[in-house]
């Protein structure tokens, strides 16, 4: 492969790929203008930008849905599959076992993954496969103009008055409940808390969830929705402030053992979680649940890493798969032998 | 009296989950190691224990592998079936029963042997379960001494079904030695049944279909490979993980095969689809109501050009119809499976040998046409015991059709997907992690062009559509030939698919004796081939004989080829038992007497 030259002006922005932001970037948004789902874009591009993720060696994978949509908007060097509806994790979960050398990034809304795909994505948690899945959350069907998902909130309305008066999903509350290790949740316009948690999800070996809500302009930004800009700003309480210490960072960063947690991950990156009002362990898991049901309760919109568990086997480690990705394997090492099946022949004679 | 040589059925009428599956096994595979062709079929209720369950064996000497529905020897072990099972018995069958049992003979025309088999089974072991496990040995004993048997062959049965196992072993040899001599001692021959050492089974084996296929799909490279459990596809899946557990290690001893127990037919459809276009050689199996779920993800495999194995081991009826009963009834709708303008590649394998090699060819040929290969075989194959030939090692070297590699891109310099570079519809494909910067493609279901782009264009969705077309048309020449036997005049053609082709061959030696020549062409693919046209072109009738009751295959065939459609003839059985040579030579000799009048 040739390397173009690269000036020394623009030399600065490359990462350690060797890529500026552009290489990061996907096709024109065909999104409504001001959707939070392209401020997630932004985010994601941000995050593997900075990690220096090179950008073929990622698998995005989508559903059906607006969010779904989006990883054509993000990393156009990296292959992708927008499957059906509410079926991404199967997909997802296929290619990444047959390759486990690809970086899979799911990205779901919560119609896909609520409701038509609900069992596909709890499934994916208890298999604990190797990849980060998001879910932009906005309460709504967008694609289809309007109605609600199942993960509204009780009480709250729709655009042309309709109230929601079902119980809603809390996908992060099923995750953390399923064993998923790495449980998140964030919001579209809160940059400084998702990309250090989108950097911790890509060091994490196993499912790393992040529910991160994100209005919809069009169909749940008015007065009595649950999911607007409005109500989010009042309602986010952030658990913690997030930093991200990536591995191949030579220095230290300070930070304060009284009030700052560090949280290390596998790939010998490790999260600051320093704490703000209240005191929150994110490796508790019944204390995950109950706060989180407490928050419900009282209309809070805890974000932030609310579980981590470093410490359960992945898909790929509990069917003790061979290090080498299953698409490299040749004939000679997949067709057994003629005496093999000669020896076999006679178990039928 | 006449004897019978080598040539008659047995039916052993049990209780499901009574343990009988060991001993009629062992009945079956004494007349193998004699060199006598035979093959059982079970014929069992959707359930794990009580109802009733049936087992029939038959022993041809000159090879007929189909079900016949007539029994000459029934042994009666179930309370609940007896009076049923002895009326369908024609004079001069023989019939065994149960002493145990509160039936008394009745009927003056049948050769009658009554045996106390509990008891019997009572001298062997005082444990209730054992006992009720080698009351079925003692009647493979008590056929033993009545249809002379070998012993040195039915003892070597009894080793291999129990694994050479000592105890089990010696406690059913036991029960098999109680069997005979009570029949040496208590009983004397009256019927003509008899079986004679022959040399016709060296070296053949005998196997179930879905074992078949899961080897196809060992040697056929599957790496992977996603599941449901259904009835009666369960075993395919079972079987290839244990032959992978056994043959597919690394040097480390770490698997190089991934199975995965899906949470329904939909994701395991799902995860095929995600290793295929990875680049794994993936499968799937199941049976009609999994291929229902499967229909969504049919046509984006089929649009997006994702390569995938499904094998549908086809059976009768919705989910609570009748799960354990055979049909040829998906053939319709896996042809054109999923919504817009699907269709797809099937293979019909009709033998265990074709379950191996169709197994295998599905993956080439998935890998070759970028697009989802169904293999349709039924419960009748799948799940029965039939002789073949041993498995021949496969000579041709895989298949993984045309995927690009970095430095392939680096020559050619532009890559785009969906661009039909070679005219023979078949795009150009790259995998997932190909480092080389022109190799990314996105795939969607939705509209797009040659180069993956999303498009909503009038125009380029119609050539999307039109090389899909010209893709299907390239495989006609690539998928298997169907298999034409001459015995006719041009006036009459027979065409039959999958294990329908058993009864076909034997009927159209009873339509001969009857002075109807024909000749027969077995089909084993969609897309058809041209050398069915020509088939259909080159006789004046042509019966078609298929395993549902609306004529699935009669009705594909007119599609594609209009102009003979009036000369087909439906040849239909759809009672959920596997078909026999006799319905299909009546309804054709009743049609043939009325196109003579």
């Amino acid at each position: 492969m040739t390397t173009t030259p690269v000036a020394e002006a623009t030399k600065a922005n490359l990462n350690r790929a060797g890529l500026d932001k552009a290489a990061y970037k996907g096709s024109k948004s065909t999104l409504c203008a001001g959707c939070g789902h392209d401020a997630i874009t932004n985010h994601i591009i941000t995050a593997f930008y900075e990690l220096g993720v090179e950008p073929q060696s990622v698998a995005k994978f989508s559903g059906i849905g607006c969010s779904s949509k989006t990883p054509a908007y993000f990393l156009s060097r990296s292959c992708g599959f927008n499957s059906v509806h509410g079926r991404m994790p199967a997909v997802a979960t296929g290619a990444l076992t047959a390759n486990r050398q690809l970086i899979g990034v799911g990205v779901s809304g919560d119609g896909d993954s609520a409701s038509i795909g609900l069992n596909h994505m709890c499934q994916i948690f208890r298999r604990n496969v190797r990849m980060l899945y998001i879910v932009e959350n906005n309460g709504v069907y967008g694609l289809t103009k309007g109605q609600f998902s199942a993960t509204a909130d009780v009480g709250s309305r729709q655009k042309g008055g309709a109230l929601n008066d079902y119980e809603p999903i809390d996908t992060c509350a099923l995750a953390i409940e399923l064993g998923c290790g790495y449980v998140a949740r964030s919001f579209s316009g809160d940059g400084k808390q998702l990309v250090p948690l989108l950097k911790g999800a890509l060091s994490h070996n196993g499912l790393a969830f992040i529910d991160v809500i994100s209005p919809c302009v069009t169909f749940n930004n008015h007065d009595g929705s649950t999911k607007s800009y409005d109500f989010v700003k009042e309602h986010d309480i952030r658990l913690h402030e997030l930093g991200f210490v990536p591995h191949y960072e030579e220095v230290s960063v300070e930070y304060d053992e009284g009030t700052t947690t560090r949280v290390d991950l596998p790939d010998g990156s490790y999260l600051t979680l320093k704490k703000l009002e209240r005191t929150y362990d994110p490796f508790d898991k019944r204390s995950a649940l109950s706060t989180l049901a407490a928050s419900r309760a009282s209309n809070e919109l805890l974000t932030g890493l609310l579980f981590l568990d470093e410490n359960r086997p992945t898909l790929d480690q509990r069917m003790k798969l061979t290090e080498r990705p299953l698409i490299e394997l040749t004939e000679a090492d997949l067709r057994p032998g003629r005496a093999v099946l000669e020896e076999i022949m006679e178990t039928y004679r | 009296m006449d004897t019978t040589l080598n040539n008659f059925t047995i039916q052993v009428a049990t209780v499901n989950g009574s343990g009988s599956q060991s001993a009629n096994l062992v009945l079956l595979r004494s007349i193998f190691n004699m060199g006598i062709p035979c093959n059982g079929k079970n014929l069992f209720p959707s359930n794990i224990a009580g109802l009733p369950t049936w087992f029939t064996i038959r022993v041809d000497e000159r090879g007929y592998a189909c079900r016949r529905k007539d029994v000459d020897i029934c042994v009666a072990m179930n309370e609940n079936t007896i009076d049923a099972d002895v009326n369908e018995l024609a004079p001069g069958s023989v019939l065994i029963y149960n002493e145990a049992l509160s039936y008394r003979p009745r009927r003056e025309d049948l050769v009658v042997y009554p045996c106390p088999f509990t008891a019997l089974a009572g001298k062997v072991t005082t444990e209730p379960k054992l006992k009720k496990l080698l009351t079925n040995m003692v009647y493979v004993g008590l056929l033993q001494e009545l249809l002379g048997l070998d012993p040195v062959a039915v003892e070597q049965a009894v080793q291999k079904q129990f694994a050479r196992k000592a105890k089990a072993v010696s406690l059913n040899l036991g029960a098999l030695k109680e069997g005979v001599a009570f029949a040496r001692e208590k009983l004397t021959k009256r019927d003509a049944f008899k079986v004679e050492r022959r040399d016709l089974t060296a070296g053949k084996i005998l196997i179930e279909g879905n074992a078949a296929s899961a080897l196809g799909a060992l040697f056929g490279g599957c790496t992977v490979c996603a599941w449901y459990p259904i009835t009666p596809s369960s075993s395919l899946p079972e079987a290839f993980i244990d032959l992978a557990g056994k043959h597919r290690h690394d040097k480390d001893g770490k698997a190089t095969y991934a199975v995965i127990q899906a949470e329904d037919e939909i994701a395991s459809l799902g995860m095929v689809l995600g290793a295929g276009w990875a680049g794994a050689r993936a499968m799937t199996s199941t049976s009609g109501p999994g291929i229902s779920l499967m229909t969504e993800f049919a046509g984006l495999a089929y649009f997006t050009e994702t390569p995938g194995v499904v094998f549908d081991v086809q059976r009768a009826g919705p989910s609570t119809g009748l799960p354990t009963r055979t049909a040829q009834g998906d053939i319709l709708k896996v042809a054109c499976l999923s919504h817009g303008d699907t269709q797809h590649i099937v293979l019909m394998p009709a033998s265990v040998e074709e379950c191996f090699t169709f197994g295998m060819e599905a993956f080439d040929l998935a890998d070759r046409f970028q697009t989802p290969v169904f293999v349709l075989t039924d419960l009748d194959l799948g799940m029965n015991v039939w002789m073949s030939d041993p498995f021949r090692y496969p000579e041709k070297p895989f298949d993984r059709g045309k995927v690009l590699s970095a430095s392939d891109l680096e020559r050619i310099g532009k890559f785009e997907r969906y661009r039909d570079v070679d005219g023979d519809g078949i795009p150009y494909r790259t995998l997932p992690g190909n480092p080389h910067p022109l190799a990314s493609w996105f795939a969607r279901g939705s509209g797009h062009n040659e180069a993956a782009q999303y498009t909503e264009k009038p125009a380029e969705y119609k050539r999307k559509l039109e090389r899909l077309a010209r893709k299907f048309e390239t495989a006609k020449s690539r998928v298997p030939a169907p298999i034409v036997k001459n015995g006719g005049d041009g006036e009459v053609g027979l065409l039959a698919y999958g294990t329908s082709h058993w009864a076909v061959l034997e009927s159209c030696d009873q339509l001969a004796a009857l002075g109807v020549k024909a000749d027969y062409a077995r089909l084993r693919a969609l897309p058809l081939p041209d050398a069915v046209e020509q088939f259909l072109a080159s006789h004046r009738r042509v019966y078609v004989v298929e395993q549902n009751q609306s004529g699935q295959m009669m009705a594909l065939l007119r599609m594609h080829f209009p102009a003979h459609a009036g000369k087909l003839r439906s040849i239909l059985h759809y009672d959920g038992m596997p078909l026999d040579a006799a319905t299909v030579t009546e309804q054709i000799a009743a049609c043939e007497k009325e196109s003579a009048n």
